[in-house]
């Protein structure tokens, strides 16, 4: 508290150099615990992890007595090297697919599916109010909640199965309990993708609309060649959000079809169950590395080539 | 702005829990200890009893019981969540930071091994627990390298529960003991009831699907483990047990829903008709007998035990063991309380109140129990045969192989040879 007390005001008038250096330094008083708190809660936790990535927990057991050797051993990169080999390996390449392939298909339909109802959202007519609530609920409930719901829907005598006809087991392992959290995932997101694109859909002026009406767009045209520019950096930032959100899926998954579906595990659920019920703490760390990188790389690689304008720095330089 | 206000109070929270994290990180793994024999438990005074939700609600009374008696060595109930898993974790989670919180733990029986090996849990004084009172393998799952380090409190076995009503009209007038039996009685019913599925136990994947994987193994002769503790799950009257259920699911007389189901969705296929033949623990008696219309079995039902390939079958032993954590204090009164709560008195008490299945042997033989619960000769029967789950301390990584090999069978994606050489494979590597 003590070193955000601002300099007495009649140096600060004297010298303007002295008083630029005093607002820096308030400013940096200011901020100093935010960054304190991102140093906790951030590089703490990464470092940690990081630092227990090249270790090992000892496994051995005393012959005697049966107890196991207490204490971890430096293993250097075998922990990484391990998640493209072996056991590990395989179950590592498993999750990073699921990954993938859950971010890459889920993010595309539910973009889709977002712009509709943003569409629906925003045009005027009787009971908007209650079309707006009813697409938010799903975003509304929690994750885990959710799953649980979508887990007696999909029931092997549940109410997808009585509506199709079938006997699908969509929670034991195979294609189709990847697709029952492809349908939860997507239930429960797209709205939150439409939301953000309906805020973006706002700010565009109406005058616009009577422009390209005056001239004789037709509404497709209108879509692709006004809407969806002008609503493209809310677009990229909704989409952003959501593909940073489903390379950590974690809850969806392991409620609906459990932790050790081969087919719906990802790469957090893998992380924690060696960490948490492997009490391998050192592969646990390997593998969260592995996402964190990939989870910045993409994050990285989406901002540069689709230009996501995150933080409003663009916003900012323009005005 | 609003980004600054939006983190403000969930950076509070932020750095309580990374306090909370970093706490239990410095804790480190391992327990100090290194006395290979029981020390002295000493220091009386309030202590917690740690279990996984009391669904039974008897618990509470049996601590008010103590609570009364010793005034000053009150005992607090610390409940964590319903399922096995999150159980376990939290107990690891607390022996990790050495946290002085959980005093006597209930423990699951295939967590005393690595609770053991790890040095979190104290070896008990032999001498003072009454072990030949209880059912003999209730008190090896308390043991680990030959030494005590917990007390049998509850035990658990399979059943067969099955539709006497409609084996009757059937024609079939005893409870089949073997597998081909069972599919025949099947058959008979199923001649005039299409609809109705035969046999079901707990397939999905989790710890259920291991209990009923190694329970067809050993009821077709064969093991997981051998006496020596060593694999040995790759032999033909391993492969006959694990086709028993391949070919169910394959021909049907396994309903292809039981691999989605765990205790509770195979009890409700059982009690709304759906079933002739169920493999169950014993909990699920006092449900089906239910006379508030929840149960389409009440009275048309009875108990035999679970069927093999050429005879009565092998249960897989369940149950729960009491045990006193390295870290806590008053380990005294943690003794003296584990030895109220398992003795007769209280075990009968709580038979009574919950259908629990006891751990003293004596129990199963009373006329008076008997006459309430029909099954106890029977449940006695399978928990003297039962065998127990592999005692590994890697306990987890073991019965995630063993899943993933049943699994793979189940669905038809390895044949049962492929799945158990592969089983027998990963075991090695994991039990040395």
């Amino acid at each position: 508290m003590t070193t955000i007390t601002a300099p007495p005001p009649a140096t600060a008038i004297g010298k303007g150099a002295n008083r630029r250096q005093g607002v820096g330094r308030l400013a940096a008083g200011l901020v100093s615990p935010t960054f304190l708190v991102l140093l906790l809660v951030i590089v703490y936790p990464l470092l940690d992890a990081l630092r227990l990535a090249f270790y090992q927990k000892n496994t051995g057991i005393d012959p005697t007595t049966g107890f196991v050797q207490s204490g971890s051993t430096f293993v250097g990169l075998k922990n990484f090297l391990d998640l493209f080999r072996g056991d590990t390996g395989a179950a590592f390449l498993n999750s990073l697919l699921n990954t993938t392939t859950f971010t890459i298909v889920g993010v595309v339909i539910e973009t889709v599916i977002g712009v509709g109802m943003a569409l629906v959202m925003h045009k005027a007519f009787r009971g908007r109010g209650l079309v707006r609530a009813s697409i938010l609920v799903p975003w509304a409930i929690p994750t885990a909640i959710s799953a649980l719901l979508w887990k007696w829907i999909f029931a092997a005598d549940g109410i997808a199965n009585g509506i199709i006809g079938t006997k699908v087991l969509w929670t034991t392992e195979g294609l189709q309990a990847w697709f029952a959290v492809l349908i939860a995932d997507t239930w429960k997101t797209a709205p939150f993708i439409g939301l953000l694109v309906l805020a973006g859909l706002q700010i565009i002026p109406a005058e616009v609309y009577e422009a390209a009406r005056v001239d004789g767009s037709n509404a497709w045209n209108t879509f692709w060649r006004i809407t969806l520019p002008l609503v493209k950096p809310a677009l990229i930032v909704a989409i952003l959000f959501r593909m940073l959100d489903v390379l950590r899926l974690f809850d969806l998954p392991y409620v609906l079809t459990g932790g050790d579906n081969a087919n719906t595990q990802t790469l957090s659920i893998l992380a924690f169950n060696e960490a948490i019920k492997g009490q391998r703490f050192g592969a646990a760390g390997a593998i969260s590395t592995m996402l964190f990188i990939y989870i910045a790389v993409a994050a990285f690689v989406f901002v540069k080539v689709l230009g996501a304008d995150v933080i409003g720095t663009r916003l900012g330089r323009k005005s | 702005m609003r980004r600054v206000r939006l983190f403000g109070p969930s950076a509070a929270v932020a750095v309580a829990v990374s306090a909370a994290l970093v706490l239990s990180a410095c804790g480190g793994g391992g327990g100090g200890g290194t006395s290979g024999t029981a020390g002295e438990l000493t220091g009386t005074g309030p202590i917690t009893l740690v279990q996984g939700k009391d669904t039974s609600g008897n618990r509470q009374n049996q601590i008010n019981a103590w609570n009364k008696l010793h005034p000053d060595q009150k005992v607090t109930l610390i409940e964590l969540p319903e399922d096995a898993d999150s159980q376990r974790q939290q107990m690891v989670q607390n022996f990790s930071s050495k946290s002085a919180t959980y005093s006597v733990l209930d423990v699951d029986v295939v967590w005393v091994a690595e609770f053991a090996a790890n040095q979190w849990i104290e070896q008990l004084p032999e001498a003072q627990i009454p072990l030949s009172s209880y059912l003999a393998p209730t008190v090896e799952t308390a043991k680990y390298f030959n030494k005590l380090y917990a007390v049998p409190r509850a035990s658990d076995g399979a059943l067969l529960y099955y539709r006497k009503d409609l084996l009757t009209e059937a024609g079939v007038t005893s409870a089949p003991s073997t597998w081909a039996e069972m599919t025949a009685a099947c058959k008979k019913v199923q001649a005039k009831h299409p609809a109705i599925g035969c046999f079901a136990g707990q397939l999905a994947k989790y710890e259920g699907l291991t209990c009923n994987f190694s329970e067809a193994i050993n009821s077709a002769g064969g093991t997981v483990l051998n006496d020596q503790g060593k694999p040995d799950v790759n032999t033909p009257a391993a492969k006959q047990g694990v086709d028993f259920l391949v070919n169910g699911i394959k021909q049907g007389y396994i309903p292809k829903a039981a691999l989605t189901y765990k205790e509770e969705e195979s009890r409700r296929a059982f009690q709304e008709g759906n079933l002739v033949f169920e493999r169950n623990w014993p909990y699920t008696y006092a449900k089906f007998s239910a006379a508030d219309g929840s149960s389409k079995v009440n009275g048309k039902f009875a108990i035999a035990p679970i069927p093999g390939l050429n005879g009565p079958g092998v249960s897989t032993l369940g149950g729960h063991d009491l045990a006193i954590s390295k870290f806590t204090k008053n380990k005294k009164t943690a003794l003296e309380f584990i030895k109220f709560i398992t003795g007769e008195q209280q075990e009968n008490d709580n038979l009574t109140a919950t259908s629990e299945a006891p751990t003293w042997a004596s129990l199963y033989d009373n006329p008076q129990l008997q006459a309430k619960f029909p099954y106890l000769s029977t449940l006695k029967e399978s928990i003297l045969k039962a065998k127990k789950r592999p005692a590994a301390v890697q306990y987890q990584d073991v019965s995630t192989a063993i899943q993933t090999a049943a699994t793979d069978a189940l669905n038809g994606t390895k044949t049962s040879d492929q799945a158990l050489a592969e089983l027998q494979t990963k075991l090695s590597s994991l039990i040395k």
